[in-house]
């Protein structure tokens, strides 16, 4: 089986944040990086089905600057076979569209069983790539997948609606599964595992040798929200805020 | 401007969330049509609606109700196709903008001159991005444009015959929500634990503090998700919803999905060590704080 795993690379989400020099994104310098969440349910759920029917080859794909890498790296030690990079300096300035669009390039020629990406990214949120990436293979997409299984014909897979229900949907492959939070418990790589990843190969493929569509839409700017800022924000030493926080509920909240 | 609605129904009932498409469409200024399928009940719309048997079509399918809007698009022309950023509407969203070569936008929370805001990195950011396609797809961030019910007679309707589309994804059906012991829907004070207890030893002291309020223990999804914390406890979107006297999330950042759960509580104390975490945005109070440092220093005064 040939299992494809898209991941992409993003900023600790509880980092000061910058705006970039044209406004229309934030500042990349002294963020740190790492997997984007709903990705690594992504990577453990082709992992298992790989360690299920034994014999399957993992190929893990980001698009980006040589930094996600890094974030290749993990996903080899967790147990993907081999890195695809789409070597581009600047994903931030594409939509969705196009980042599905040259994925969709790269995976057409390798005609993969099984695709799993992150329901979205923590940073921009849209939950359009996974989906657009299988409908322009022409293949099944199961979106917000919390639970995952594969009898040998068919995945069964549960998809999250709101409220905790959830629905029931059943394919065969080829297929694409976008991961939803709490799918799987993502393994933690092992020291020997890191060690063995290093010596596995990442390609890096110029994006300039995909042949790229135009994008359906422009980022105009970016901005931070405005406060509202209604609230009372207490700083300074825990226990003289305690009291300051218990005076305020005393006054304005009849609970205590 | 003509705007077409994808309202949503589950179980043969309109949901509430579908007159959000409508206050949007009224926010733009645009004539509307709706798109619904099934549904026993028309909603209150002062427009046209298309409906297709669900019986028939299933309520979940998306190749087939991906074709059955693009027969109600090539029909009205719309300029712009609205769903609610749901379980539903993000995933035949997509489907449909490329299906029409149309930019879709993810999310939206507000319009700026022709372009539309969006949330980025956890709400701590906000995009403005313009379509450069005639058609657009968009899909509505819930809550974000107040509900719209239209007085009168029930909408004129005009049944879709199901085409013939298989799509090679079979709908099993739904299950419901699993039922927990707790009902936090009913309780006075909640105390709720982030991932930012940063460990699952640390969820005693939030349960410690969740009793010396006299309340009851919540939590958000991470720490669900990480087995720390049952699911009857989760507080959002895809857990429960509460509206207690007092709301204390300790190390919650305020994903959006999170605060659907909460945002309707009298009063919310927020307790975190990122002064620019969102949920500073709807607390009454945020204490800028370690909540190992700050919570203990907490119980210790609420004894006394
Ligand atoms: C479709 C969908 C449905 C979802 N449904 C839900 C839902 O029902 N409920 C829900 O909660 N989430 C839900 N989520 C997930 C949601 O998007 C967030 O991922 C989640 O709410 C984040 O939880 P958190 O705030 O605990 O963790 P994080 O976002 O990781 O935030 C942790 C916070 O803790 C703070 N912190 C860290 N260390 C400390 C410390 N020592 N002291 C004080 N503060 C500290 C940090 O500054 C940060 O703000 C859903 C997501 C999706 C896509």
């Amino acid at each position: 089986m040939k299992i494809l795993v898209c991941i992409k690379q993003v900023p600790d989400m509880e980092s000061k944040f910058k705006i970039n020099g044209e406004g229309l994104w934030y500042e990349e310098a002294n963020l740190a990086w790492r997997i984007n969440e709903y990705d690594e349910y992504a990577i453990e759920q082709a992992v298992q089905v790989k360690e299920q029917v034994g014999e399957a080859e993992i190929t893990v794909l980001s698009v980006g600057p040589e930094r996600v890498r890094e974030a290749m790296k993990k996903a080899l030690a967790m147990g993907c076979d081999r890195g695809v990079q789409i070597a581009c300096d600047d994903p931030w300035r594409r939509d969705s569209f196009e980042i599905a669009s040259l994925i969709a390039e790269y995976a057409a020629k390798e005609s993969f069983d099984l695709i799993f990406t992150g329901m979205q990214s923590q940073d921009r949120g849209s939950a359009q790539v996974g989906t657009l990436l299988g409908e322009m293979l022409g293949a099944p997409v199961l979106t917000t997948v919390v639970d995952f299984s594969w009898d040998g014909t068919k995945i069964t897979a549960r998809r999250e609606l709101e409220g905790g229900m959830k629905g029931v949907v059943r394919t065969p492959l080829p297929a694409v599964v976008t991961c939803q939070l709490g799918l799987n418990t993502p393994r933690y790589p092992t020291l020997p595992n890191i060690m063995k990843a290093k010596k596995k190969e990442i390609v890096s493929l110029p994006v300039a040798d995909l042949a790229g569509v135009e994008g359906r839409l422009a980022t105009e700017k970016t901005a931070f929200p405005e406060k509202k800022g209604s609230g009372l924000v207490l700083e300074g030493e825990p226990r003289e805020m305690a009291g300051q926080l218990l005076g305020i509920l005393r006054l304005k909240t009849k609970v205590l | 401007m003509k705007a077409l609605l994808v309202a949503e129904c589950r179980g043969g009932e309109f949901l509430e969330s579908s007159y959000e498409l409508a206050g949007f469409a009224a926010a733009l200024g645009a004539e509307s049509v709706m798109f619904c399928m099934g549904g026993d009940a028309p909603p209150a719309f002062a427009g046209t609606l298309y409906q297709a048997d669900a019986a028939v079509c299933g309520e979940f399918n998306p190749a087939l109700h991906k074709a059955l809007l693009l027969q109600v698009i090539d029909r009205e022309k719309p300029d712009l196709v609205v769903f609610c950023h749901s379980s539903y509407g993000w995933d035949l969203a997509p489907r449909l903008a490329l299906a029409l070569k149309a930019g879709q936008v993810s999310e939206v929370v507000a319009l700026a001159e022709g372009g539309y805001v969006v949330p980025a990195c956890n709400s701590k950011l906000r995009r403005t991005v313009r379509p450069s396609t005639a058609l657009t797809v968009v899909t509505l961030q819930s809550g974000a444009f107040p509900p719209l019910k239209e007085e009168g007679a029930a909408p004129p309707i005009i049944s879709l015959a199901p085409p013939a589309t298989e799509g090679g994804m079979e709908f099993l059906g739904y299950e419901a929500a699993e039922i927990g012991e707790v009902d936090l829907s009913r309780a006075e004070v909640i105390v709720s634990a982030g991932r930012g207890i940063g460990k699952k030893e640390n969820i005693s002291l939030i349960a410690d503090l969740a009793r010396a309020m006299g309340g009851e223990l919540g939590a958000s999804r991470p720490v669900v998700d990480a087995g720390w914390a049952p699911h009857d406890r989760q507080v959002g979107s895809t857990g429960q919803a509460v509206s207690p006297k007092l709301y204390m999330a300790c190390g919650i950042s305020g994903a959006v999905q999170h605060l659907m759960g909460m945002k309707k509580s009298d009063f919310i104390v927020a307790i975190n060590s990122d002064r620019d975490a969102p949920i500073g945005e709807v607390a009454d109070v945020l204490v800028v704080a370690d909540l190992k440092e700050f919570v203990p220093a907490l119980i210790a005064q609420l004894q006394v």
